[in-house]
């Protein structure tokens, strides 16, 4: 309870705090309120979100934008500083960083810097590029946290197609899945990052998105609804690819639609693009406690990314590709969730596939998406 | 070397011409200068701190820098609706308003670079864009051929006028052999920058309100209309402030442009409207929240409704000759125009596209104060540009520069 400053973690403890509940709750129910202590727990929901705000925006919660960034103690330095910084990078700077006096280790930091400011595509490297890039990566995050970390540049298997079925009957709304996702990919905290959204629908309202709420903030779940989560489809044809003026997105060859950080600019026009709300900007640092870092990586998946690029969802590029099921999979406790191969006529999402009513939203748009409903 | 002296001698003397002037022309430029240091500051700002101190959020991930943008493509595109009379159609009226019109388009097209990059969130690694060492993704990306559009668009409109001036400033006259087919490109490569542009939008199948087949079209009318009008102001004050002569003839042919696209553009604007509010589908609601509001967000409300009575107003005047003829009449709805179109084809184009998003969420978008302050600044700068372009090149066709050997 001691991280409630962080209003992204509400939902972690919105689910736990609903097994407490269920286990404290007298009518042994384990679904569905039992309207023994309702009242109660509205209470303590809203003022438990009060504090979760004060305690995470507090005194700026009464201020707009502008006052915001003004009564800030601005350190212009800093900022003329970075103004300066790419232009002297420009310049040819480096050699003045690696002179005598300067230490190896800030020499081999000017180094790393330097290449990864003019690397190439990651799209388009050879296998020996990517290992290089990765291996600087791993040691500049040495270099300025001493911890280490291991990060993967594994490419894609053959006769791999990677593809998600939800099974909207069992979805409950407890959103463990979006707690799972943002510690696996280490997704910003201070914005509440989420790649999942879990839309809460009302009974007899057939899929209505316009009247659903992807924000809620109540137990799960609530009586006369119903969950349907979504995060990037992973299309087969991607409109988010076809328009990056850089090439910086990519359908992979098991299918999944990646982004390479570091060669993005930060255009967003990828997110206009997107049809499914799949995609996410870092509009400003984003920052991960350092003992909170999920230190297993992927290039093209969770390792650490900068402001004023894009991200989304991989279906854990660094799980899958290592044979394991996405963060949301593992962490979902109603196994509304599936992942596997396409290819694989043996896995169980090719038996949902040919035994369920499957459906996929906006097939209209001729996207194909790889992320598929179903029901009991 | 010969060509280089002179091309020295050039920069010298318009230096020159630009750092010396009246009172008023010093307050101009130094309030200029201003409104960029400011833009410069809130720029520097959101470097250090990245796009958050924007209005845009994951929601509405486009606002107020792409909204200008949009904007003035339309008003560079404008100034072939003189270049075309003037060199292709061989109507001489518009000789002296052709430059000042190519001279608006160059600044108006370094505004649009200015509000792409102040939209980026990287301008650090812009060069990944530059073919050669990035990766140009041609045909695929609009956004591609727009780079090209704009960037080729800016070389004529630079390469032109510098000839032709600097031939004068030798006492020469221009060759036509030389600039016509210049002029020639230029009317196709502007119609194809707007058109461009607007499939940058009318291509995303995941944007109903921007996926519409009159888009680009009305993308050109709107900007015929609205660009001749700044034309018509900027000559109104250029003929008031210096002695560079512009003949009502002039002005009032220009006024017969802005007319035609004004109407046109309302014409358009009705089908538009139709075919949204008459059989309304699920793919109307950006229609809606523009025009109505969705759920009780009603932000853009009074701007639109704005926009449309002003256009309305303004096209109605220009319709009538003799309100028309009269130039203060004529100088109001311009303005007018100028402003309603402003509106409509920048936020008023943008803003909804998003709204709804995706999934119906409904999340509004306002712009800060940091990113109002880059907008004016850009403004400032664009007004900058051309305020040293037009001087310059009124100097040399009033005769007053003259390069000395």
């Amino acid at each position: 309870m001691s991280d409630n400053n962080k209003k992204w973690f509400t939902l972690n403890l919105n689910s736990s705090r609903h097994k407490q509940t269920s286990n404290s709750c007298g009518c042994g129910k384990n679904s569905g309120g039992c309207n023994s202590h309702n009242e109660k727990k509205e209470m303590s929901d809203e003022e438990f979100y009060e504090a979760a705000v004060d305690a995470s925006i507090g005194e700026e919660r009464n201020k707009d934008g502008f006052q915001q960034v003004f009564d800030v103690k601005m350190d212009r330095r800093s900022a003329f500083k970075k103004l300066t910084a790419s232009l002297l990078i420009g310049a040819g700077a480096v050699s003045s960083c690696t002179s005598v006096i300067s230490s190896d280790e800030t020499k081999e930091k000017a180094q790393i810097n330097w290449e990864e400011q003019f690397k190439g595509n990651y799209k388009l490297m050879n296998d020996d590029e990517k290992k290089a890039t990765v291996d600087r990566l791993v040691r500049s995050y040495q270099l300025r946290t001493g911890k280490n970390i291991s990060m993967s540049s594994k490419n894609a298997e053959d006769d791999v197609l990677f593809g998600y079925a939800f099974n909207i009957s069992k979805c409950q709304g407890y959103m463990d899945c979006v707690s799972a996702c943002v510690e696996e990919n280490n997704q910003d905290r201070n914005s509440q990052m989420e790649y999942i959204r879990i839309h809460e629908m009302k009974d007899g309202k057939g899929f209505n998105f316009n009247e659903a709420d992807d924000n809620y903030y109540h137990e799960v779940p609530a009586e006369g609804h119903f969950y349907m989560g979504t995060q990037c489809f992973h299309c087969d044809n991607p409109p988010c690819v076809d328009v990056c003026p850089v090439q910086a997105t990519w359908r992979e060859d098991d299918g999944l639609v990646v982004i390479d950080y570091d060669w993005c600019v930060g255009c967003r026009y990828c997110m206009a693009a997107c049809p499914y709300d799949g995609r996410r900007f870092n509009w400003s640092k984003p920052q991960v406690p350092e003992e909170e870092v999920n230190k297993n990586q992927h290039y093209l998946g969770n390792r650490m990314r900068k402001k004023g690029v894009m991200e989304k969802c991989t279906f854990c590029v660094q799980r899958s590709r290592a044979g394991k099921n996405p963060a949301c999979v593992e962490a979902c406790p109603t196994g509304a969730r599936i992942f596997g191969n396409l290819l694989d006529p043996k896995s169980t999402i090719r038996w949902v596939l040919e035994n369920k009513k499957v459906f996929r939203l906006k097939e209209d748009l001729g996207t194909e998406p790889k992320f598929w409903y179903f029901m009991d | 070397m010969k060509r280089l002296k002179i091309f020295a001698s050039l920069v010298r003397d318009s230096l020159d011409v630009i750092t010396h002037g009246s009172k008023k022309y010093h307050i101009w430029m130094a309030f200029l200068t201003f409104v960029m240091l400011v833009g410069m500051y809130c720029y520097s700002i959101q470097l250090d701190q990245g796009l958050s101190v924007t209005g845009m959020t994951d929601r509405v991930s486009w606002g107020l820098y792409i909204s200008n943008f949009t904007f003035l493509v339309g008003v560079a595109a404008a100034a072939v609706m003189l270049v075309m009379p003037t060199y292709v159609l061989k109507d001489i009226d518009f000789k002296q308003a052709v430059l000042i019109g190519e001279g608006l388009a160059v600044a108006a097209l370094i505004m649009c670079l200015a509000f792409v990059v102040a939209d980026m969130g990287g301008p650090s690694v812009l060069w990944h864009m530059i073919p050669g060492i990035g990766v140009f993704n041609f045909p695929n990306s609009m956004l591609t051929w727009d780079v090209i559009a704009l960037n080729g668009y800016l070389f004529i409109n630079i390469s032109i006028p510098f000839y032709i001036l600097s031939r004068h400033y030798q006492g020469k006259e221009s060759k036509k052999s030389i600039y016509i087919p210049g002029a020639l490109i230029s009317v196709f490569w502007a119609v194809g920058i707007h058109l461009v542009t607007a499939f940058l939008y009318q291509g995303l199948q995941a944007r109903p309100f921007w996926n519409n087949a009159l888009l680009g079209p009305r993308f050109l009318a709107s900007a015929f209309a609205a660009g001749p009008a700044l034309i018509i102001l900027v000559l109104a004050i250029i003929r008031t402030f210096t002695e560079f002569k512009i003949e009502d003839k002039t002005i009032k042919k220009i006024a017969l442009v802005v007319t035609v696209a004004a109407q046109i553009n309302l014409i358009m604007l009705v089908s538009e409207l139709f075919k949204e509010f008459y059989a309304p589908t699920h793919h109307s609601e950006s229609a809606y929240y523009l025009f109505f509001g969705l759920d009780g967000k009603t932000a853009l409300l009074p701007w639109i409704w704005t926009a449309i009575s002003m256009n309305v107003l303004a096209t109605v005047i220009l319709t009538f000759h003799k309100l028309r003829n009269n130039l203060r009449v004529l100088y109001f709805a311009c303005f007018l125009l100028f402003v309603a179109i402003w509106i409509e084809k920048g936020f008023g184009l943008i803003v909804p596209g998003f709204i709804p998003g995706p999934y119906g969420k409904i999340a509004e978008y306002t712009p800060t104060g940091i990113e109002i302050g880059v907008t004016l600044g850009i403004w400032a700068m664009g007004a900058l540009v051309f305020t040293i372009l037009a001087r310059t090149a009124i100097k040399i066709e009033t005769g007053k520069l003259r390069y000395k050997e």
